[in-house]
């Protein structure tokens, strides 16, 4: 899921200081999960601004609302009203969240809450860790499961590299080296073969680098034509012919 | 002959090879190049200029091997996958094989947080290893990476670094011959003060038949005082200063400890001069090149064969 950090609340008062009526909208999917930016989050938030702004001497009109998902245009309707209501609305979705309501609500100010940090899990109470870079063109079939693109501080292909020390990576005790955990997952799994493969240079169009992207699946537009054709396909084909990936 | 650099043909003569190295100066002052290269010349058979190293800001290693060129002096350019995308790289690859370098050592890099500018964005587009294959095939496939043909192809004695004390031990060797693989020519190990621990390592490569298909250089580096020993030991990873070590630089009266520490160095040279499928040396002796004449002479390893 995506991981956020909510900003520094003197950062988000700074964000907000030139408003009155301030909407905080929350997201009840990735942010909820993570405890950055769902209704319990919104509340907290909310009081605590009141409360600032209010011993500043420049009390505000805070109000709160929380969908299930900003990401998606049909959610975001539930709060349509409040959102006009409101001098501006800090949003404490993903970058996402908050860019699907710039986009759905383009008069109003949209301002982001939260720090969209990664992609990731919660690891035990209170720890997340990134594990997926979104590259575009998964290896974790040849890395025994473990992402060498988000998970190695040089995203090495072939490593691991000299810095790799007692299971860490160089640039911190606290970083586990990828390499070294993979070197130990194929040993369990038989497969250190695997490793003694030269990985060729990776194709990053895939990914960030071959600009921003978009996923079109002709068999899920409404307005494709021969639907009767596509519902006669089964789930691979749909995954893998059904679908292009192409720039914006 | 793959490649026609003086190191190339020193080594494949069986003649046990030196090399220097050469940081460059946080400036630029080409004085600074002149100065360390005149210290070094005559000592070493060629002399590594490191790529911003530990992530520090430093006149490019392209630049500065061109002047060491223009010396007489053969330098073995090092590049990191930190800072350059495969474009730059080959770019520039061939711009200094145009300025005279005839070696490069395909590095890694160490991480930007080291360095002066650790806000900065890391490219490794490619790694080391996939370093090494590009550059082999731009020389002996005439390719680009893109598979484009090139006109005149740069003909580099391609080198890489290998590090025997870093984890997972029992890989370390596997991953040279990944590098062997990929087209190393020759190898330059991460400095060697745990002479146990390396000889252990080449067993491993002898087993695996590699010093019969790359060169290995041992690196090797005088400790400047009982401090730097500690630091080494204690903060660098990737490094294996055994106590025995740090405590033979502490024994040392202070006025002695430099000469000490080149004594440690030399004993180093001689032990792995003994050891199977060792084809040189490698000295680092980055802001002491001054140590170098000293530990040439008292290694028995003057004068330099002169090609």
């Amino acid at each position: 899921m995506i991981i956020a950090q909510q900003k520094p609340l003197e950062e988000i008062k700074g964000l907000l200081a030139n408003y009155q009526r301030v909407l905080i909208a929350g997201c009840g999917t990735c942010v909820t999960v993570c405890f950055a930016g769902g209704e319990k989050e919104v509340g907290i938030l909310a009081s605590s601004l009141r409360m600032a702004f209010q011993v500043d001497g420049d009390p505000k009109d805070i109000r709160e609302a929380t969908v299930q998902r900003q990401c998606e245009w049909e959610y975001i309707e539930a709060i349509a009203e409040q959102v006009q209501q409101a001098d501006v609305v800090l949003s404490l979705a993903c970058g996402i969240g908050v860019q699907t309501m710039a986009e759905r609500f383009r008069g109003k100010r949209l301002l982001p809450g939260l720090n969209t940090a990664f992609l990731g899990y919660p690891v035990e109470q209170g720890v997340w860790k990134e594990n997926c870079a979104a590259c575009g063109n998964c290896v974790l079939d040849k890395t025994g499961g473990i992402c060498p693109i988000a998970r190695c501080s040089k995203s090495l292909l072939n490593g691991p590299c000299g810095g790799s020390h007692d299971g860490k990576c160089e640039i911190s005790d606290d970083v586990e080296c990828a390499w070294d955990q993979i070197y130990q997952r194929l040993k369990e799994l038989g497969l250190l073969d695997n490793m003694l493969e030269i990985m060729p240079p990776k194709d990053w169009s895939t990914g960030r680098a071959g600009g921003p992207k978009r996923i079109v699946r002709e068999d899920l537009r409404p307005l494709s034509m021969g639907a009767g054709e596509h519902l006669s396909m089964g789930a691979d084909e749909q995954g893998s012919e059904g679908s292009t990936l192409a720039p914006l | 002959m793959k490649a026609e650099s003086i190191l190339s043909k020193i080594l494949e003569s069986g003649a046990f090879a030196v090399t220097g190295e050469l940081g460059p100066p946080k400036s630029a002052d080409a004085e600074v190049i002149k100065r360390k290269a005149a210290i070094l010349k005559g000592y070493v058979d060629a002399v590594n200029i490191t790529d911003n190293q530990t992530s520090i800001v430093r006149m490019s290693s392209i630049a500065s091997g061109a002047i060491l060129v223009q010396l007489g002096l053969e330098p073995i350019i090092q590049m990191t996958c930190r800072d350059r995308n495969r474009i730059a790289m080959q770019s520039d690859l061939l711009g200094a094989y145009a300025l005279g370098a005839r070696n490069l050592l395909c590095l890694t890099g160490d991480h930007q947080v080291f360095g002066n500018h650790p806000q900065a964005k890391n490219v490794f587009d490619l790694d080391s290893i996939q370093l090494v294959q590009m550059m082999r095939a731009m020389r002996d496939e005439k390719k680009f990476q893109c598979g484009e043909d090139i006109a005149l192809e740069p003909r580099f004695f391609l080198g890489a670094a290998e590090n025997p004390f870093a984890d997972p031990f029992d890989f370390r060797a596997l991953r040279l011959a990944k590098k062997v693989k990929a087209g190393a020519d020759f190898i330059q190990t991460q400095i060697i003060y745990n002479v146990p621990k390396f000889v252990e390592w080449m067993k491993m490569v002898r087993e695996l038949g590699l010093h019969q298909q790359v060169k290995i250089l041992a690196g090797v580096s005088p400790l400047k005082s009982p401090a730097v020993a500690r630091y080494m030991r204690d903060k660098v990873p990737g490094m294996d200063v055994p106590d025995e070590i740090v405590e033979r630089m502490e024994r040392a009266p202070k006025e002695e400890r430099k000469a000490q520490g080149i004594q440690i160095c030399v004993d180093v040279i001689n032990q792995v001069r003994e050891i199977q499928g060792v084809a040189g040396v490698h000295i680092m002796a980055v802001e002491w090149e001054e140590a170098v004449p000293e530990i040439t002479k008292k290694a028995g390893l003057l004068p330099r064969p002169a090609f």
